[in-house]
Formats: C-alpha cells, sequence, structure tokens
C-alpha cells in the first residue's frame, strides 16, 4: 500500500495505522514495572536510611528531609558523572526517573554534555533543561495553593 | 521532447553508467563489535576520537573517509569535481566543515538517513550529464550527537522502547568515476515525500516503512524489472519492525522480494548483545554498510545486482513537540557489477 | 518497618509512573513525569491530602518527586500564614530551597569534573 493515488489518503493512513499496530511491539510492561518497583523502591529505602540517621542526630523531619535529598543529590551527581546512572536506568526506568535522584540526573545530564558549549551558554543554562519546567509548574502551583488559601481563610 | 534518459515517472537510467570507483569506511566502538565488523577500513575505539566533543569526532571521521577514498583511488583533492556531502546535524555541520578542510566544489544535501543514497544519485546524474570526471560522495552520522540534538543527554536515565534503533557512529564515502573499474551505477529512481500519519519519534521504522516500499515499487514500475532480475534488495535504516512492514507493502502492490531483502539496519548490530533493540540507524548506517560490506559482496562476485533504498525521516525536535507527523523519502540507486 | 512501608510506597509511585510511560507508548517522556509528579505533590498537598502519606511512609512519600511539590505547597502555605500575601511568594521556594541548591550546584561541579561517556 504505498501512497495509492486513487484512494483518499485519510483511508490510507487509517489503514496503515492498522497494520502498524499489528507490527508493532509492546514494551515488557511486566519487566519494566517490576524493575521499576525494586529500583525505586531500593532508592526510597536508602532516603530513609538517611532520614533516620539525621533525624537521630536531633534534625526535625523536615531539615531531615532536607539534608537526606540533599546526599541523594550529591550521589547522582557522582553516578551521573562516572555514567553509571543511566545504566541503571535501563532497567530501573521510573524508578529511577520519579525520585528526587530522577530530577538531580536530568540536571546534570545535559549541562555535563553542554561543556563544549561554555560554561554560561552551555553548562549554565542547560542545567535546567528539564528541572526548568519541573521549577515552573512548581513553584506556579505553590504559588496558586498559596493564594486561595489566603483568599480563603 | 521527453528528456531522454528519464525513464516513467521518478527514474533515471544513465548512458554510460558511472563506476564507483572506490570506497571508504570508518565506524565507531559498537559497530566494530558487531557482525559486519571486518568489513569496515577503521574501527575507532574512542567515541571521541582524540577531539575535545563529539561533534568534532564525528567531523573527523567524515574527513577521513573523503581522504582515503581518494587515496584509495590515487587522485588528489583537486582532481574532485564536486563533493556531494551531508549528515544529520543542524546547518550539517559535519558535511560543511568537512568541505571546509578538503577544498572541493562542495554541494550540502540533507535527506536524512537516506542521504548517502541521495548523494550517490546526484553524484551519478553529474557524471553522466557529462558535468564532472570525478564525485566524492559521503555521509556520517554520531551517536552521540544525534541523541543530544534529536532525544536525550547520553547520560540522562532514559528507558528506550522495543522500536527506538541506535544511531551508527560513523563515516562513509564513495568516488565516482566516469570510467574505470568497479561496480557501476545503472539507475537512480528519487523518492516522493510520503507521510502516512506515523508520529512516534521512538519508531521511525514504521515511518520509513511506506517511502521505501513506493521507491522499490515505482522503480520495479519504471524500470519494468522484477524481483528475478536483483540478487538483493538493501534498505537503509529500516530497522526490524519497519523492515517487516516494507516487505509487505511491497508485496501488497505485487512483488514478492521478501528472500532477497536486507536492512543495513538489522546488520550491523547483534541486537541479543548490543541493546540495540530495533537495529541500527543514522546516515552512517546505509553508508558504511553499503561502502563496506555491500561492496566487498560485488568485488568478490557474490552480488550481481542489487537495487539499494535509503530512508530518511524528515523531521525535526521542534516539529514532533508541535504535534506533526513524520514526513519520509527513499532514494533508490541499482549498482550492477559487470 | 518504617524502611520497608518507604520501600513499598516509594516503589508504587514508580510502578504508576512506569505504567503511564510504557502505556503511552512512551509520549510521556521523562519530563512529563517530573512536572506531572510535582504538580500532583502540590495539588495533593494543599488539599491536605499528602501528609498522611509522608507520616505513614517516610522517605517513600517525601523522597519522589511528589514529595518535592508537597515541600513547595506546605511552604508557601506556611508562608501565607506567617507573612500573609508575601509568604506566597517567599515560602515554597524557601522550603525547597536546599535540595534545588544542592541539585544546581552538584550539578556544575559534575558537568565541571565529568566528561560523558557517550
Amino acid at each position: 500500500m504505498p501512497v495509492d493515488p486513487n484512494k483518499p489518503l485519510e483511508i490510507q493512513k487509517k489503514q496503515y495505522q492498522q497494520m502498524v499496530n499489528r507490527a508493532k511491539p509492546r514494551p515488557p510492561i511486566l519487566r519494566n514495572t517490576f524493575w521499576a518497583f525494586i529500583v525505586g523502591g531500593i532508592i526510597c529505602a536508602i532516603g530513609q536510611g538517611f532520614l533516620n540517621y539525621f533525624k537521630g542526630l536531633g534534625l526535625s523531619a523536615l531539615e531531615a528531609g532536607t539534608a537526606s535529598a540533599i546526599v541523594l543529590v550529591f550521589f547522582t551527581a557522582l553516578f551521573t558523572g562516572l555514567g553509571v546512572y543511566d545504566e541503571i536506568a535501563k532497567y530501573g526506568g521510573a524508578g529511577t526517573i520519579v525520585p528526587i535522584t530522577g530530577f538531580a540526573n536530568s540536571m546534570v545530564a545535559p549541562a555535563m554534555e553542554a561543556r563544549p558549549e561554555g560554561l554560561v551558554l552551555g553548562v549554565g543554562a542547560r542545567l535546567f533543561t528539564i528541572a526548568g519546567p519541573i521549577l515552573t509548574f512548581g513553584f506556579t502551583f505553590a504559588w496558586l495553593a498559596a493564594i486561595l488559601y489566603y483568599l480563603f481563610t | 521532447m521527453a528528456a531522454p534518459k528519464k525513464l516513467g515517472q521518478q527514474t533515471v537510467m544513465f548512458q554510460n553508467p558511472p563506476v564507483i570507483a572506490a570506497t571508504a569506511t570508518i565506524v565507531g566502538p559498537k559497530e566494530g563489535q558487531g557482525p559486519l565488523a571486518h568489513t569496515f577500513d577503521k574501527v575507532v575505539e574512542d567515541p571521541y576520537y582524540a577531539e575535545k566533543c563529539w561533534e568534532k569526532a564525528e567531523r573527523r571521521m567524515l574527513e577521513e573517509v573523503m581522504q582515503t577514498v581518494i587515496k584509495k583511488a590515487v587522485l588528489a583533492p583537486a582532481n574532485i569535481d564536486y563533493l556531494l556531502a551531508g549528515d544529520l546535524l543542524n546547518q550539517i555541520i559535519s558535511a560543511g566543515f568537512t568541505a571546509r578542510s578538503l577544498g572541493i566544489p562542495f554541494i550540502g544535501l540533507y535527506g536524512a538517513c537516506a542521504t548517502m543514497y541521495e548523494g550517490l544519485a546526484l553524484g551519478a546524474i553529474l557524471i553522466d550529464g557529462g558535468f564532472a570526471d570525478y564525485v566524492v560522495v559521503g555521509a556520517s552520522s554520531h551517536y552521540s550527537t544525534a541523541e543530544r540534538q534529536y532525544r536525550f543527554p547520553t547520560e540522562q536515565g532514559v528507558q528506550r522502547p522495543p522500536t527506538a534503533q541506535w544511531t551508527v557512529t560513523g563515516a562513509g564515502a564513495a568516488l565516482l568515476a566516469r570510467t574505470g573499474a568497479g561496480p557501476v551505477v545503472t539507475h537512480a529512481t528519487i523518492g516522493k515525500v510520503l507521510d502516512l500519519g506515523q508520529g512516534d519519534p521512538n519508531d521511525f521504522g514504521s515511518a520509513m516503512a511506506p517511502a521505501a516500499a513506493d521507491t522499490i515499487v515505482r522503480h520495479l514500475q519504471d524500470t519494468a524489472r522484477g524481483p528475478q532480475d536483483f540478487d538483493l534488495f538493501l534498505t537503509g535504516d529500516l530497522g526490524i519492525y519497519g523492515k517487516g512492514l516494507a516487505d509487505q507493502l511491497v508485496r501488497e502492490r505485487g512483488f514478492d522480494i521478501g528472500n532477497k531483502f536486507a536492512d543495513c539496519g538489522t546488520m550491523i548490530y547483534d541486537h541479543q548483545k548490543q541493546d540495540t533493540h530495533a537495529g541500527g540507524s543514522g546516515c552512517a548506517c546505509a553508508a558504511v554498510v553499503t561502502c563496506g560490506y555491500l561492496m566487498q559482496q560485488m568485488l568478490t562476485g557474490k552480488i550481481k545486482r542489487v537495487l539499494g533504498v535509503a530512508t530518511g525521516a524528515l523531521l525535526s525536535p521542534l516539529t514532533t513537540k508541535q504535534g506533526e507527523t513524520i514526513p519520509v523519502i527513499a532514494h533508490a540507486v541499482a549498482i550492477e557489477m559487470r | 518497618m518504617d524502611f520497608v512501608k518507604a520501600f513499598i510506597f516509594g516503589g508504587l509511585i514508580c510502578v504508576a509512573a512506569q505504567l503511564l510511560m510504557d502505556l503511552t507508548s512512551f509520549k510521556v517522556t521523562p519530563a512529563h513525569v517530573l512536572v506531572g509528579l510535582v504538580t500532583t505533590g502540590v495539588v495533593l498537598s494543599a488539599l491536605g491530602l499528602y501528609q498522611p502519606f509522608v507520616d505513614f511512609a517516610g522517605a517513600g512519600a517525601s523522597i519522589p518527586l511528589t514529595g518535592f511539590g508537597h515541600i513547595l505547597a506546605q511552604g508557601a502555605i506556611e508562608g501565607v500564614k506567617k507573612d500573609g500575601l508575601l509568604g506566597a511568594f517567599t515560602g515554597g521556594a524557601a522550603a525547597a530551597a536546599g535540595g534545588i541548591t544542592a541539585a544546581v550546584v552538584f550539578g556544575y561541579f559534575a558537568a565541571l569534573l565529568f566528561r560523558p561517556k557517550g
């Protein structure tokens, strides 16, 4: 069914889509979700370890949470730099994206690649390729929530 | 009066078929571990090729194959009439910067992954038209430069779906001559840009299969030839699933090429061991397999006549974000050993 | 026990995100996942629905990026309680400053120190 000038293209597109759907392999969903669960779970459990440790040092729950996030971010930057994080992500999938480590990885990865483009427009700008949208949405919605709270209390 | 060398709707037939006098290839480490490793001139183990960044590495590879192919044909850059080259990077920088150092009149090409065959077709037209004695054609791609530009940073944790393909790191070049020994280019079919509504940037195979099928069928109809006239139909980078779709589409049009159908993208890697999913892709995929494996097969007489068909997806990251589907193209060149 | 709870709860959020990517044939990219999680976290937190998860699962709820949204939302709302309208502008960023600064600084140094393998 290379494009047949006698038939409307829209119908051919539909037919071809059906053909593609039959041929297209599905991602291994069971395997992916299993590893996402394991890897994501492990990262959170490690975070819990740091959380407990910092609480043990006498930090408040909020402070301990921030401190453990900082430690996880540090190790993510290190492992991304060493080229290990993307290898874990091949199996971990969302398990490596969802935790705060995924946020850190999404900052380090584009930045280190942009080194040849200079420190300002390369590294400096590209740190925020994906972090930018996250902060945009996070800040905006938190601000909205606070404004609504202000108006209705 | 009809154009004397035009055949049918989209095909040209060369009166004095240009000769592929020499070819040269260079590939990166992953390709060097693949099943076609022995067919390449050089395997570079360092993806940076001792340069500061990947873009420069790709450029160096392209420049090196250009120089090698000219040397192999015992010529000098001053003997070459035109340099036809292209790559995947914005503003085809690999080709443009390579031309800067070679000093050969340059025509930059962009046909995405079909660039090598676009070049072979145009080069043959230039020579048979009497406009050139020697034309060098080349194309390059690099896994990391392509990932950076089209998808994600290489160190970012991302899972690749089963239909994703792996961009070949490397460069290939061919030297076309008016006379000499070697395989000759007899016909070329310039493809039309099609779009059958596929928009998944992780599945170029499904997007490009209709273009490959359309150009193959068009070539066979224009030349009044059939599958029996060829030893091999070699597509550029349809990958496993795209190849299956193209095979089916050609069959629906009444031609059975199944047992003679091969795809560079499915040949260059070992999919089980190398984690390349649906196969290889990129300008270099068709270029290095054609200039390496295919030329060896032809020069040793194992393949007499081949229809090479390289496909290209003419999208950019911008169009994908804007929700456009993927326009695709395929160019075919018939090569035979006389 | 808190480790098990963190493991299971955190793991389940990852499973949800994985399904989201797999079932949309990867039209949902990691960037979309992260943005979606932050926004979800902010909304749930503002409605008072996220704090119970944090109390129950600890790091299992605070380490996923929904937890980042939770911190932003709580910070902004606390800011309003303390400083009025101005707090809506300062509270969120102040509460999340630690993680953001760490990611920027460590990211910057990692980019200087390491060369991507490709």
